[in-house]
């Protein structure tokens, strides 16, 4: 028991690590308001895309969707920041992490948003346009509010997913909160900071776990 | 009333639309004089909605000529969105927009299209809402509303904008029996203000008492058209007879 205590919670070596982590916290922060809205423009894009009729937007959609769903983000991750020097381009971490988590998780955004938009009774949208408004104001002001809403649970749970994601970074030295507390376990020869960073992970995600499943709660009562 | 004297204020010349392979309209005209309320009658499927939406562009027309109100709606140079400030529509399924409350469905094309301020806005919609009979509505969203409420706030988008022709797709068709009457009393209100309207619907007795003329279309073509007492008590065509004879068994 002493020896559990020692090397996962050592208050110690905590303390000592705290700096280290918290900056690796800040990373991970800047690094999730960076790839969020990024994933959910590129989603949406992605999404109103898919509302042109017409077999080559329509082709071209489906295989750039269907590629990067299919490709693990690591892998993704890692080919970018190995390969692209290859190809004479030279790109820090932070910036692999955010291209190719706009590719992976825009698509992802993007199915989800496509599905939102879906739902929206055409004849809503006949209706906006019979009064003169574009197509791109019936979107905005009629589709899209709730489109969004219906699809909420799912946007927050793809949201979740990404900000876990971040951890990836680590594997391409963004000093991100999980690379951070493994630099500082290998200084202290101490697990304790690994715990610090799963601690943190847990209290940021949790309150948006329970929004989520409030959220998802909420929808299926009224549609009950 | 007389379609002779003055320029049609709608006026669609051998309109043809094709869905794929299925030839639904086959060379439709049809004139409407300012201030006329046409009654477009025929059986399911025979093309009556696919008109009506061809005139405001929500089909695209395969082949002939519709302008509204001096608008070439076909010509590619025409700004369709705001041609279609002067095409009031009102579909069989209300089609209100949920997440806005009644004054807000009003009031988004007014800000939006017409750029009109907030307060402007407002005010017109809150003026709609009053012509239809429910100002005391506003902030209702169309889920607490009755559907022949909802099919009035549908009205009062439209009209909001003044649009200079009312296009009606079977208003009353989704309606309970005991709501109909509310949405005729408005359509009629509205007639009796000079609006021009065409109707496609099967509401004989309101055609009968507020219809200029009577329009029977079948298999996309306009079969016969002339006065209500004409249509319904003497029509020339067999086709008519039996429709007309079908709808009254109801
Ligand atoms: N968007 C569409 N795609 C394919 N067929 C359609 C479409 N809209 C209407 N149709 C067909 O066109 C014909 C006429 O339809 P419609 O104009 O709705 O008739 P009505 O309103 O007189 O009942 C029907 O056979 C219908 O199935
Ligand atoms: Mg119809």
């Amino acid at each position: 028991m002493e020896e559990i205590v020692q090397s996962f919670f050592n208050a110690e070596i905590a303390q000592a690590a705290m700096p280290i982590v918290l900056a690796g916290l800040l990373n991970t922060v800047l690094l999730s308001l960076l790839v969020v809205p990024l994933g959910l423009i590129g989603g949406l894009i992605l999404a109103l895309l898919a509302q042109v009729k017409g077999p080559l937007v329509r082709w071209a959609l489906i295989s750039w969707v269907d590629f990067f769903r299919a490709f693990p983000p690591l892998v993704l991750l890692i080919l970018l920041f190995a390969g692209l020097p290859f190809a004479g381009l030279e790109l820090s971490g932070f910036a692999c992490v955010a291209i190719a988590f706009f590719l992976n998780t825009g698509a992802y955004y993007g199915e989800i948003l496509r599905a939102g938009i879906d739902s929206i009774p055409r004849g809503q949208v006949e209706a906006a346009r019979s009064t003169g408004l574009s197509g791109l104001q019936t979107m905005t002001w009629v589709v899209l509010p709730q489109a969004v809403r219906n699809v909420l649970p799912d946007l927050l749970s793809n949201t979740l997913e990404v900000v876990k994601l971040t951890s990836l970074g680590s594997v391409v030295a963004v000093p991100e909160l999980l690379f951070q507390a493994r630099q500082a376990q290998s200084v202290t020869y101490n697990p304790t900071p690994i715990v610090m960073a799963a601690v943190i992970y847990f209290l940021i995600l949790w309150p948006v776990v329970r929004l989520l499943s409030r959220l998802e709660n909420r929808a299926s009562a009224g549609r009950a | 009333m007389n379609s002779t004297v003055a320029e049609p204020i709608v006026a669609a010349r051998g309109i043809h639309k094709h869905f794929g392979h299925l030839h639904v309209l086959k060379g439709v005209d049809l004139e409407v004089a300012e201030r006329e309320l046409v009654f477009v009658i025929g059986p399911s499927g025979s093309g009556k909605s696919t008109l009506l939406r061809c005139l405001n562009r929500l089909e695209e027309p395969s082949a002939g000529n519709i302008t509204v109100a001096g608008i070439d709606m076909l010509d590619p140079r025409t700004d369709i969105n705001h041609a279609r400030q002067h095409i009031g529509m009102v579909f069989q399924s209300f089609n209100l927009y949920p997440h806005m409350t009644a004054l807000g469905n009003v009031m988004l094309a007014l800000r939006k299209v017409a750029g009109k301020s907030r307060t402007e806005a407002e005010k017109l919609a809150q003026a709609a809402l009053e012509r239809v009979g429910l100002a005391d509505r506003a902030d209702h969203r169309p889920a607490e509303l009755s559907g022949g409420q909802q099919q009035r706030v549908a009205i009062a988008r439209a009209i909001a904008l003044e649009p200079r022709v009312m296009l009606f797709d079977e208003p009353t068709s989704a309606l309970d029996p005991e709501l109909v009457g509310s949405v005729l009393a408005v359509m009629r209100s509205l007639r009796e203000s000079g609006m021009t309207m065409i109707v496609v619907s099967h509401e004989m007795g309101f055609a009968r008492a507020a219809a200029d003329r009577v329009v029977f279309m079948d298999h996309g073509l306009i079969v016969e058209q002339g006065p209500p007492a004409q249509i319904f008590e003497s029509p020339a065509h067999e086709r008519t007879r039996a429709f007309i004879g079908q709808i009254r068994q109801h």
